[in-house]
């Protein structure tokens, strides 16, 4: 089954650049299963990534045209790239800092405009990187090497934000649910319009480790312990909801 | 692929145009595919005439949510096939610097036309300016050699807008067209001409897009979505596209090329005009809007029998050194008028061993020929 998917990995890549534990390999194994299962053409596929860990994701890594961009203007350059050749199938994956944070204004409008993107976005709660700095999906409280005290900010809700700008699909789940984020990679993928997943994955060597969140194991366990389906959330209240991952698909313009 | 000769769009003769339309109509000669850009004094009437014009002719125009995304959509778009360009004015401009830093790395053909104003800052956005000059050379981060036009009439505007597409697609650079706010809001009679000469970009399957053993130093430029799987990155890069971010040889080699693919071939991309130089021992050195007062004044003068001449740059960057240098062997005096204070004399002081004087205007009106007569008389 993995070895199959090695035709989708560019010859030649021994190594990724992950660290070990790092969950954005896990997504990129569901990016390519997703694809894997779709029959995409890869000669067809045009990967737009930006700056940071989950911008390795696509380039090099995968045999197909990659563009490896400025920090945060992934939506606009793929933008330009789908408006000349519509036949392009395009696909963002960046990371939370890349899309929300120095990108935030270029996703929203790259929403509202509802141009056929998918935009893949890893959430890892901080900026990997450049070595776990606060960013706009910290959460409030949590130790990073610029929140020593606790991140005093509330964070984004991607979804919310972009579901709330136009998007036409937009997904939530976590790399623990592999079969959950596959289907929905796939849903996205296949919708013509501005299509959103944010895939919540665990940043053990640079979030974990500052949060006392232990191993890579016990930081999967943990995602997994917080996630919970948006219709079982809309029965709790607030303070019940406090730090629970709400995952399912927030829009399906398709439905 | 190449150069080749086509039917300019507009039919051939005579228009009355303002300069920010006459852009709009260079760039629809050249074959723009994709313009995009965002509203900014005095370049939005390119903006809004190619919103209408590209419509017709099955172009894409898209008015985006800053600078920074126009740039950066531009280069999308160059490498999905089309001729792109960019149009903005001084605060644009400086959102554009890293993009333009990025075209240069990853050998992007873009146009960026900066209609300049006054500044720095929000400055005087109705008002001329021309003090973006080394901004072009050096705005962007690193060092990066782009070339950088400077049109001096409504005829110029249309012409170098298509010489910007045809130097970016053959040298895979980004040429910036430093257009100034008193011609872009001018409005003269241009002549179009049946048949414009066109270069576009050399494709080869399966080359390396990043480097090249020709002596023009050019890689061809493939295209997303043809199978070429390419690697396209701002980090440094062999000639595959593969990302070598800490090796040292190849990144002196990279760079060397980049700058070595267009100060090797300076020859085919300076272009200036000399006028009365013959008997000279002054010479003005100019561009832009400046050049037209220049040439009025030194022409008055000439008529009093006063050996003067005038030398109009119209390309900047790459600067041309030979030029100034054999200028400033002939000649007891250089004056450089500039509406700014003080860009290319510094230029023109590093490669002339005459006396050079500048003259800076910065008060966001252009320099008049009386205002130049003075200062020559002053020689």
């Amino acid at each position: 089954m993995v070895r199959e998917l090695e035709q989708y990995l560019r010859p030649g890549i021994g190594i990724t650049t992950f660290c070990p534990g790092c969950g954005e390999a896990i997504l990129m194994g569901l990016i390519l299963r997703a694809i894997d299962e779709l029959q995409l053409n890869m000669d067809e596929m045009l990967f737009v990534s930006g700056i940071g860990c989950a911008a390795w994701i696509p380039s090099p890594y995968f045999n197909a045209d990659t563009l490896h961009t400025l920090h945060g203007r992934t939506i606009a350059f793929a933008t330009g790239a789908k408006l000349v050749n519509p036949k392009l199938n395009v696909v963002v994956i960046s990371g939370d800092g890349d899309l929300s944070d120095i990108g935030g204004n270029h996703l929203i409008h790259g929403a509202r405009r509802n141009i056929d993107l998918t935009v893949i976005c890893a959430n890892n709660m901080n900026y990997g990187m450049t070595g776990g700095q606060v960013c706009s999906t910290t959460p409030l409280g949590a130790i990073t090497m610029t929140t020593h005290q606790g991140n005093p900010y509330r964070p984004f809700d991607l979804c919310r934000l972009v579901k709330a700008a136009g998007a036409v699909y937009v997904a939530r789940y976590a790399v623990t649910q592999p079969f959950a984020l596959i289907k929905s990679l796939k849903k996205a993928l296949q919708t013509t319009g501005f299509s959103f997943v944010e895939a919540v994955t665990p940043c053990p060597v640079q979030f974990g480790r500052r949060n006392n969140l232990g191993s890579p194991a016990d930081m999967l366990k943990d995602i997994m312990s917080r996630c919970i389906m948006k219709d079982q959330a809309e029965k709790l209240s607030p303070e019940e909801l406090k730090d629970r991952i709400i995952t399912g698909v927030f829009r399906d313009e398709a439905d | 692929m190449g150069r080749h000769e086509l039917k300019s769009i507009l039919p051939a003769g005579s228009y009355y145009f303002s300069g920010d339309e006459a852009v709009a109509e260079g760039a629809i000669a050249a074959r723009c595919g994709y313009c995009a850009g965002y509203p900014i004094t005095p370049a939005t009437e390119t903006l809004e005439r190619i919103s209408v014009r590209f419509e017709k002719i099955g172009a894409v125009f898209m008015q985006m949510e800053d600078e920074i995304a126009s740039i950066c959509s531009c280069i999308g778009a160059s490498w999905a096939g089309a001729k792109a360009m960019t149009i903005t004015s001084g605060p644009g401009f400086s959102l554009m610097q890293e993009g333009i830093g990025y075209a240069s790395f990853t050998e992007t053909p873009v146009v960026i036309v900066n209609t300049q104003r006054s500044g720095p800052s929000t400055g005087q956005a109705t008002r001329v300016g021309s003090g973006d000059i080394m901004q072009a050379k050096w705005g962007s981060h690193g060092d990066s050699q782009n070339i950088a036009l400077s049109p001096w009439s409504v005829q110029e505007l249309y012409d170098q807008t298509i010489r910007a597409f045809n130097l970016a697609e053959r040298y895979r650079v980004p040429v910036l067209l430093m257009a100034e706010e008193a011609t872009a809001h001018l409005r003269e009679r241009i002549q179009v001409s049946e048949k414009v000469v066109l270069f576009h970009r050399e494709k080869k399957a399966g080359a390396p897009p990043f480097g090249t053993r020709e002596n023009d130093g050019v890689p061809p430029m493939p295209v997303f979505g043809e199978g070429e799987k390419l690697l396209v990155t701002g980090s440094t890069h062999d000639e595959f596209g593969v990302r070598r971010i800490t090796d040292p040889v190849l990144q002196e080699k990279l760079v060397h090329r980049l700058h070595d693919k267009i100060r090797n071939n300076r020859r085919d991309i300076i272009q200036y005009e000399n006028h009365y130089l013959e008997d000279a021992t002054i010479a003005v050195v100019c561009y832009g809007f400046t050049a037209r007062s220049s040439l009025f004044a030194v022409e008055r003068l000439r008529d009093e029998g006063k050996k003067i001449g005038v030398v109009r740059l119209k390309t900047l960057w790459p600067f041309p050194e030979e030029l100034i240098s054999n200028i400033g062997a002939k000649m007891k005096k250089i004056l450089v008028p500039e509406m700014n204070m003080g860009q290319v004399v510094g230029e023109v002081m590093k490669y002339a061993c005459c006396e050079v004087i500048p003259y800076s205007q910065a008060n966001g009106e252009i320099i008049s020929p009386d205002t130049i007569i003075e200062q020559l008389r002053r020689l």
